[in-house]
């Protein structure tokens, strides 16, 4: 169990800079997920956290101490990967085992440890199986149990359940959360999968372009996201955006409307807007609701109806030409064609000063 | 997106069809060929016809024996010592020629031998050379496909490092494979020259010339080693490239892995590299093994069998019998034999390195 401090953390490969300072904190025994789009380097920051990338500025603490040089073996952690990187020429037993072998660990405590582990992962029937034998999800659960058996004061994981398929990643993805629970040790997870960071996480810190966009607990940043990027980002369907000029600055709030949408007050939660400026608002799909005919502050027609069961997933095209995404309840069954007026609690919608 | 091409039955052996084609009329056919000719007195010309002779020619390559000779003794009983005090022993070729008391060892003669208390061992052989040339063949395949092969695989973990103009050194190790050997062994035998070869110029100069010189091909003990070092040297950047071909389809993070869990250099080269190395080394030793039975153009070009017989193959004797004394039937037993015993040692291996599940 550990603390995890990052300050200024910088990446450069050549000319080119990857991560671009990035300053974290990781408590004792939490969950912090990475999430963020391909290529916003939030894997090439957990491998400079397990010592696999070298850190080209900043420092990293682990512990209350200073581990920028230190070997990957000396940091106190473990790392799961999303290819599983299982020895394919031994036994479960034996890669569950790998570390304590190659550090000359008796027999009898790698023994008891290997069971240990097999015992929280619940495969000790797999322990003498080839990794050929194992199917993929089975896998991974071997390269946790090698995790599980370092010992680690905070364990990585880098997208472990992206080769699984859907129904498996869910299955796994409680394992882990449940592992988590168990361990109480420090996780750091990276994923490029909005709901595995929503279930799972304590924290979640979104990256985008190697900068930390927004860090918090899952809901603050379902319900309040500080920026167009996080909000677009967490939440499925995504949030709907809309090209809206503003008309009005309060204390509190900012009003803002354009050619589908009737003027509307929404909270300006200390962002800064001038009379005038372009805009932009998002509602998410869940907190539009239907309104009567004249009514409502949205309109537009049904282009496509999707029922999906739970709920029905409407694709409107307002008024203006422009597309909506709402997610109703499971009888809202609309054909498309018809007309729509959509109403939404301005205190669930956001507006932004950027433009998209 | 299939294309007809890829589908069609017809088109497959059309592209199939040269190659079996090739493979037929000159390896399949040629082997069949000397297989048949290696049952008869074939010779490459001959007034005579050709007679089937069954395995006449497999028993006089092959019949070897060994041979147990007291020493001689005075009329009293006693051992004859020479001046120096060695024992005497009678002749071979008292055993060997028109003696009616050993007829199966007619027309026999002595390989080498050696003493068991007093008596003499000694190997007799139809046909000397032969197994002269097998022992030799053996000799340098039990050195050259180690050798050979550990240097390769060394030379292959050397390059696989991402560094500034690898590929200087990839291309400098590769370069002596697509020189042709028959170049090679030319160039090499000026290097081995006794008189004034690289090889003695600059041991003498490592030395302040302690080192005097030496007739590396001319000497019985040095021959065979100086084809062995040259063959290793000019055929081990092949087989560093297809070590090199293994170890980049080991996935990268399995080093990762092993370096999270604390492996040292060893270790990781222990359990990960070797391992993942397994099929590629099977296929080196086989293609090693297979190319040293072949040994031919390096002692045809360099030392012609010689001196005293130290560098004699199986191939090179095939050669030399089917062609130099037109001994077709011959030559053709000698191919036979080195293919079952090539084919053999492929099978053992293979087997030895199966997967074990």
């Amino acid at each position: 169990m550990a603390t995890v401090k990052l300050r200024g953390i910088r990446k450069s490969y050549g000319p080119v800079e990857v991560i671009k300072g990035v300053d974290i904190d990781i408590n004792d025994g939490e969950f912090v997920v990475f999430v963020g789009p391909s290529g916003c380097g939030k894997s090439t920051l957990l491998r400079m956290i397990a010592g696999l990338e070298d850190i080209t500025r900043g420092t990293l603490e682990i512990d209350g101490k200073r581990v920028n040089d230190l070997e990957p073996s000396k940091r106190g952690i473990a790392m799961v990967f999303q290819t599983y990187a299982i020895f394919p020429h031994m036994s479960v037993r034996e890669n569950v085992a790998f570390g304590l072998t190659i550090n000359g660990v008796g027999k009898a405590e790698k023994e008891a440890k290997v069971a240990e582990a097999a015992r929280i992962l619940q495969m000790e029937h797999l322990l003498d199986r080839r990794p050929s034998a194992l199917s993929g999800g089975q896998r991974q659960r071997v390269a946790i149990g090698r995790a599980i058996v370092r010992d680690p004061k905070v364990f990585l994981f880098d997208e472990p359940l992206s080769n699984l398929d859907a129904a498996l990643r869910m299955d796994m993805r409680m394992e882990i959360g449940k592992l988590h629970q168990d361990l109480g040790a420090s996780m750091i997870y990276v994923t490029h999968d909005q709901v595995e960071a929503m279930t799972l996480a304590d924290r979640i810190v979104v990256l985008k372009d190697g900068q930390v966009m927004q860090a918090g607990a899952p809901m603050d940043l379902y319900h309040e996201p500080a920026n167009l990027f996080v909000a677009g980002f967490l939440g499925a369907p995504s949030m709907n955006f809309m090209d809206v000029r503003v008309s009005e600055v309060t204390e509190s709030n900012v009003t803002v409307s354009n050619g589908a949408l009737d003027p509307v007050a929404v909270p300006r939660k200390g962002r800064d807007f001038t009379p005038g400026q372009q805009a932009t608002l998002g509602v998410r799909p869940q907190y539009l609701s239907p309104a009567e005919t004249g009514r409502g502050m949205l309109h537009g027609r049904v282009a496509l109806t999707e029922r999906l069961g739970s709920e029905t997933v409407l694709d409107i095209t307002l008024k203006d030409g422009s597309k909506l995404i709402a997610a109703l309840g499971e009888d809202r069954i609309l054909a498309p064609g018809t007309e729509v007026n959509l109403n939404f609690d301005p205190g669930q919608a956001h507006v932004f000063p950027e433009q998209r | 997106m299939t294309s007809k091409l890829t589908t069609s039955n017809r088109a497959g052996w059309g592209f199939a069809l040269p190659g079996f084609a090739l493979i037929a009329t000159f390896i399949v056919l040629p082997f069949i060929f000397a297989f048949w000719l290696s049952l008869t007195n074939q010779r490459l010309i001959s007034p005579n016809p050709t007679e089937f002779v069954g395995l006449d020619n497999y028993r006089s390559l092959l019949s070897i024996d060994v041979l147990s000779i007291e020493p001689e003794r005075d009329a009293a009983g006693a051992l004859v010592r020479d001046d120096d005090g060695a024992l005497s022993y009678p002749a071979v070729r008292g055993f060997t020629r028109n003696n009616p008391d050993y007829p199966q060892y007619a027309g026999m003669r002595e390989w080498f031998r050696w003493h068991w208390g007093d008596t003499a061992k000694v190997v007799i052989a139809t046909d000397v050379i032969f197994w002269k040339a097998l022992a030799n063949t053996l000799t340098f395949v039990l050195v050259v496909a180690p050798v050979q092969g550990a240097l390769a695989l060394g030379l292959a973990l050397l390059i696989n490092q991402r560094l500034r103009g690898i590929n200087f050194y990839r291309a400098v190790y590769f370069m002596p494979v697509v020189v042709s050997i028959v170049v090679v062994s030319l160039l090499w035998r000026f290097i081995y020259d006794g008189e004034d070869g690289l090889l003695n110029n600059l041991l003498s100069a490592l030395t302040f010339g302690a080192f005097t010189g030496m007739d590396w091909l001319g000497n019985p003990d040095t021959a065979l080693g100086s084809i062995m070092a040259m063959s290793i040297w000019q055929a081990v950047g092949f087989h560093m490239v297809i070590w090199l071909s293994g170890l980049q389809t080991i996935s990268p993070t399995l080093y990762e892995a092993s370096a999270i869990e604390g492996a040292s250099k060893w270790q990781t080269f222990r359990y990960v590299t070797w391992p993942g190395l397994r099929n590629t080394a099977v296929l080196v030793v086989i293609v090693i093994t297979m190319q040293a039975f072949a040994l031919f153009a390096q002692i045809d070009v360099m030392t012609n069998g010689g001196p005293l017989d130290s560098t004699q193959t199986v191939v090179f004797q095939a050669v030399e019998r089917g062609y130099g004394k037109q001994d077709i039937s011959g030559g053709s037993t000698i191919s036979v034999i080195l293919f079952v015993l090539v084919l053999t040692i492929s099978l053992i291996q293979r087997w030895l390195a199966r997967e074990k599940t």
